[in-house]
């Protein structure tokens, strides 16, 4: 057990995979970076990030694979690979970019187990950073996971911390489905203590991060820090916050999320995708028709505003939920009295 | 080149079972009996079988939206094809995948496919299993003159080329992409595609098993011995329209029936064995009666098999959920 940034995180895990099962291969854009080039270092960059610096130098050309930039033939080499015998982790580098490619993702990997008559294996993972606080405007700071999640045989992983990161990508690259695993790129250097060794954090099995009688906070990969630094502050008000962190949207735990809210009748949903049709909405209705009974307040969201993800600082903080949104919220949703019907 | 007398009677039947195969589909068709649409791959079986005779199980292909043939031509057992088409829980991918998505993993039969360029990647990544697991595979890509401008296709020839990867793309150029001739939508050459991504190109005569068989045993052999990919473009026409119920007013009226007249594989196929003195004509009339005997057997189990069950709507989305 040591200090691990979350880039170091994700490193540790596709190394440790990649020594464990030889059929475990990289491909990207840059996920060595340098090939070809005048200087002779063939892996100067490791991921634009530095993320997967390291592995080239490990693992060689035949396990860690450049590709052009060309989205659409190496995700789809990749889903051709995964149902022939490779376990293959294609890099996105920014999850804008599957508009590039969407159709190998959604037409091709997810498919083919239910159209052949489930005799496809799909083991694929399919990383990519996510999300706005980085200045990286409108095409390189989406948070697209509701779109990955509307697609059934596809898996959707957001990891909230370093810890999770390592156990999560690990059962990723051991699945047998095709998984996007979604990184949010303003957490690459948060650290947190995580074991050296290979642990495996199942799907589908939310973690609960802080636990509290007054009010559910539902919160997804950066959202969950926002969420607990929210609920600590408010139980210094006496307010008592449940935050959920559902790890994977795609199985989405609704058990968990379905028992905190009959304990507690409140919910505020943190998410930071586009409001329509998000996790939001997708838990709310949830929650309205499984639990309505349980409800003592509206479901209040905490999303952004349905606009691109803009540029300046100054907008893209306003664009974002925030701690003193959550707090907001949370007040709001205390705050309700039930109007008797006459 | 010599081709041996079993592979080409084993070829002359894989081209009248898809032959006898679709025909009967535009029959069945017809009555309403078949749901969702068919394509059907008549006058071009000398290409599927032609490709697919120089390859192995342990080889791989993708196909496209008209991929009978090539289901065929790569060992898909017939009657569950066509239990398939019928939408019967006995189909190959039990009901649920249909005319355009049939499958079949264990003989390297990577799937039809419903989107217009969508196999060409997939052959690169099945290109890199070949080459990662050392298994001796080859991979090969079918996809029409349509596909071909595709910019999925175009990056997969760059893809394939830049990691020299073991594959074949074999453009079935049939002069036609839905309705829109190739002459129109087609820029530039094939040839000058496969010399702009730096692979060997060779052409030719989709009617004639033998041409076909032999540029693609040359294509394959490149591929297999590691020297990269290729691109092999053959030339085609089809006999039915895009889809059943096309009635292809965009062609000559005389069109189908000189194709059918001076450049039908089977006929040309068999005039040239018989000639030879390979095959006396009964052998290939024993074949045609054999295939019209399990064309006939593949429609009657379909049409008798049992109808897939409420529970296998929510089975198989993932292997683990």
């Amino acid at each position: 057990m040591s200090k691990k940034s979350f880039r170091q995180a994700i490193n540790e895990a596709l190394r440790q995979e990649m020594r464990r099962d030889p059929t475990v291969i990289l491909m990207g854009e840059d996920v060595a970076g340098g090939r070809g080039g005048s200087a002779g270092t063939q892996d100067a960059w490791g991921g634009v990030l530095g993320v997967t610096k390291g592995l080239y130098e490990e693992f060689g050309e035949t396990r860690v694979l450049d590709t052009p930039i060309t989205e659409a033939s190496y995700i789809g080499a990749a889903a051709g690979a995964a149902v022939t015998g490779l376990r293959p982790v294609a890099e996105l580098m920014f999850v804008d970019f599957v508009g590039c490619c969407l159709d190998q993702i959604m037409n091709q990997a997810a498919k083919f187990r239910y159209m052949f008559g489930g005799k496809a294996r799909t083991p694929l993972v399919i990383r990519a950073m996510y999300g706005a606080g980085f200045n990286a405007a409108a095409q390189h700071s989406q948070a697209l996971y509701p779109l990955f999640t509307h697609i059934p045989g596809l898996k959707v992983v957001i990891p909230s911390s370093p810890y999770e990161a390592k156990g999560l990508l690990i059962s990723a690259i051991r699945d047998d489905d095709p998984v996007i695993f979604l990184e949010n790129k303003v957490m690459y250097d948060v650290e947190e203590e995580v074991p050296d060794e290979p642990y495996a954090i199942p799907f589908g099995e939310a973690n609960l991060t802080r636990e509290g009688d007054d009010v559910t906070i539902v919160a997804f990969g950066r959202m969950v820090g926002m969420a607990n630094e929210a609920a600590d502050r408010l139980a210094k008000k006496g307010i008592g916050c449940t935050v959920i962190d559902p790890r994977t949207t795609s199985p989405l735990d609704s058990e968990t999320i379905l028992d905190c809210v009959a304990d507690t009748g409140r919910l505020v949903i943190v998410d930071e995708s586009s409001p329509r049709c998000n996790m939001a909405t997708d838990i709310a209705a949830l929650v309205a028709e499984q639990a309505f009974d349980s409800l003592r307040a509206p479901i209040r969201r905490v999303v952004p505003p349905h606009t691109p993800v803009p540029f300046a600082t100054v907008l893209e903080t306003l664009y974002l939920p925030s701690v003193e949104k959550i707090e907001a919220a949370v007040t709001a949703t205390m705050n309700h009295r039930v109007t008797e019907k006459v | 080149m010599q081709i041996a007398r079993e592979t080409l009677l084993r070829s002359y039947r894989a081209m009248r079972t898809i032959r006898m195969f679709e025909e009967r589909l535009h029959v069945e068709f017809a009555t309403g009996e078949i749901p969702g649409f068919v394509h059907l791959y008549c006058g071009e079986e000398a290409s599927a079988v032609g490709v697919c005779a120089n390859l192995t199980d342990n080889d791989t292909i993708a196909s496209t939206h008209r991929g009978h043939g090539h289901c065929i031509a790569k060992g898909v057992e017939v009657a569950g094809m066509m239990a398939e088409i019928y939408g019967r829980s006995t189909g190959v991918c039990r009901g649920k995948g249909g005319s355009m998505h049939i499958a079949d993993l264990a003989c390297g039969m990577l799937g039809a496919n419903g989107i217009v360029g969508g196999g060409p990647p997939l052959i690169c990544g099945a290109a890199l299993s070949h080459k990662t697991l050392r298994d001796g595979g080859v991979a090969v890509a079918f996809y029409g003159d349509g596909a071909s401008n595709e910019g999925t296709t175009l990056e997969s020839l760059n893809l394939a080329s830049v990691w020299q990867l073991p594959a074949v793309f074999v453009v079935e150029d049939n002069g036609y992409g839905e309705a829109t001739a190739a002459s129109f939508a087609c820029a530039g050459t094939q040839k000058a595609r496969a010399a702009g991504f730096g692979m060997p190109y060779i052409e030719c005569d989709g009617s004639d098993y033998f041409a076909v068989h032999e540029a693609a045993g040359e294509a394959i052999a490149h591929a297999r011995a590691g020297k990269g990919p290729v691109m092999l473009h053959v030339h085609l026409q089809r006999w039915y329209g895009h889809f059943e119920g096309d009635a292809m007013t965009y062609r000559a009226p005389n069109e189908v029936a000189e194709a059918k007249r001076d450049h039908d594989c089977l006929k040309l196929f068999r005039e040239r064995v018989t000639q030879a003195g390979l095959f006396e004509d009964s052998v290939l009339d024993e074949v045609d009666a054999a295939v019209t005997d399990e064309i006939e057997a593949a429609v009657l189990q379909a049409k008798d098999a049992p109808l897939p069950q409420s529970a296998d709507l929510l089975a198989d989305v993932y292997v683990r959920y």
